[in-house]
């Protein structure tokens, strides 16, 4: 008896419509994140992401209606990030509905927003969402660079120190993605899942290179207790979900 | 027979709107309030709570609850808490070292989970009583939680032999610990019902069952 692993698909959302499409048999809107949080409800879908990569923030209003569409007609957790800033930015997002927020590059430049927002609204609230890629600089002792603005831009900040700051500050769960891995689809960055899996105690989600069921259990071996992915979900069957809880299943792992 | 009226209780804490949409979509005719008449006049109370339990009974009290809730236990009218909901109906609660003063219904202590991973974030399996109102049906369900603390011992002493003892159920991270309590009108869940997908639409459904 113990706590499943979770199978989180993750959404692009623009101006409250989804990037990259979706390709869903069926769907009468392939572009409505509202219709896609249900289909992927009913898919069997542990939780829900929404990357918001709004440009405008005019055009952000529109997010928030659609999270709190969703959480209308979608009963599992929702975590929403992208242009999350501030403690009050949190507040308009829970408030919109969603369960979680996740920072990014918010954190990296502020540190101290974190405990802004944990004390604000608890630990569980907030998702660190980091994006890692392998580095030879020196003075980046695990080998791996915190990177910002979709992974375009090198820190010099150490990931594993990092994480391990950012959980000390009280971030509730660490979503990591590696930027190396991420659109390869040849499988996840086990190494730098080990490598932060052993700096933390807070749950972590693994992002970035799954190109099918059997690239999961080894991400979860690794010390991954939860797995986000998008294109693998919006590109494969209907049934991509249930296959990826088969494979982590047959390798001995819980799945709800 | 109308729809069960049901207040949500509103006193600041976090995302409310996911409970009373659940309520909702189960059949709930449901208020979020915290107007002394809505709160005891209702068929059911719900109380949320998510964030710090010192914060949560301090908020609680702010609006006057405390006394609010205790009234209709006392009067048998039923009452589900969520998650820090149902934690603030044990005895006290111990976080970074400060022990603060729960509503104190049952004897026991909120403490941090003995667990490798804390939070105890996701969806886990439940170990209920046969004869549980609230998990009827749904023994073989997960529930999804969210929390760092909880109650890891059950100290109730049945002083009466005529008392019924409550139901008791329990979940597993690192080291067991209390799922939910059911005891007369008073019943309270670690987990979210509300994000639990159709097992906690289920649920929320057994407990209006009992309004």
């Amino acid at each position: 008896m113990s706590v499943a692993i979770r199978v989180i698909p993750c959404l692009d959302v623009d101006a409250g419509r989804v990037v990259k499409g979706v390709n869903f048999e069926g769907l009468r809107d392939a572009g409505d994140p509202v219709e896609l949080a249900k289909r992927y409800n009913a898919a069997g879908a542990d939780e829900l992401t929404f990357l918001d990569v709004t440009a405008s923030s005019s055009d952000r209003e529109t997010t928030f209606d659609v999270v709190g569409q969703t959480a209308e007609e979608v009963f599992i957790p929702l975590t929403v990030g992208g242009g999350v800033r501030t403690a009050d930015d949190v507040d308009r997002l829970l408030r919109s509905g969603a369960d979680k927020a996740s920072i990014n590059t918010a954190a990296v430049n502020r540190p101290e927003v974190i405990s802004e927002i944990t004390d604000r609204f608890g630990s569980q609230v907030l998702v660190l969402s980091l994006d890692a890629r392998r580095t030879d600089d020196p003075q980046v002792e695990s080998g791996y660079e915190v990177t910002t603005h979709g992974g375009r831009t090198g820190t010099g900040i150490d990931a594993v120190a990092w994480a391990a700051e950012a959980a000390g500050r009280g971030v509730g769960e660490i979503l990591l993605n590696s930027i190396d891995a991420d659109g390869t689809k040849a499988g996840f960055d086990l190494e730098m899942i080990r490598a932060v899996r052993a700096a933390v105690d807070v749950p972590l989600i693994a992002s970035g290179g799954a190109g099918g069921p059997a690239h999961f259990p080894p991400a979860i071996e690794a010390g991954a207790d939860a797995v986000l992915a998008a294109s693998i979900f919006h590109f494969g069957p209907v049934d991509m979900i249930a296959q990826v809880k088969q494979a982590i299943r047959e390798a001995g792992f819980p799945v709800r | 027979m109308g729809a069960p009226r049901v207040a949500v209780l509103d006193y600041g804490s976090g995302n409310v709107r996911s409970a009373v949409r659940a309520l909702e979509r189960v059949g709930a005719d449901v208020t979020l309030t915290r107007d002394p008449k809505l709160v005891s006049e209702a068929e059911g109370l719900v109380v949320p709570g998510v964030g710090a339990f010192a914060a949560v009974m301090k908020a609680l009290k702010d609006v006057g609850a405390v006394h609010q809730i205790g009234r209709r236990v006392a009067g048998g009218r039923p009452v589900l808490g969520i998650c820090v909901g149902h934690q603030v109906f044990f005895e006290e609660g111990v976080e970074h070292g400060v022990r603060t003063e729960g509503i104190g219904e049952w004897p026991g202590t909120v403490e941090r989970l003995d667990a490798p991973v804390v939070p105890h974030m996701g969806w886990n399996t439940i170990d209920a009583p046969e004869d549980s109102v609230l998990f009827d049906g749904l023994h073989d369900e997960r529930f999804y939680f969210v929390h760092s603390y909880g109650v890891q011992k059950w100290e109730f002493e049945v002083l009466q032999p005529r008392m019924k003892p409550p139901k008791v159920t329990w979940s597993t991270h690192g080291a067991p610990f209390i799922a939910g309590v059911e005891n007369g009108p008073l019943s309270a869940v670690q987990f979210h019902p509300e994000k639990s997908g159709d097992a906690g639409a289920q649920l929320l459904q057994n407990w209006l069952g009992t309004l």
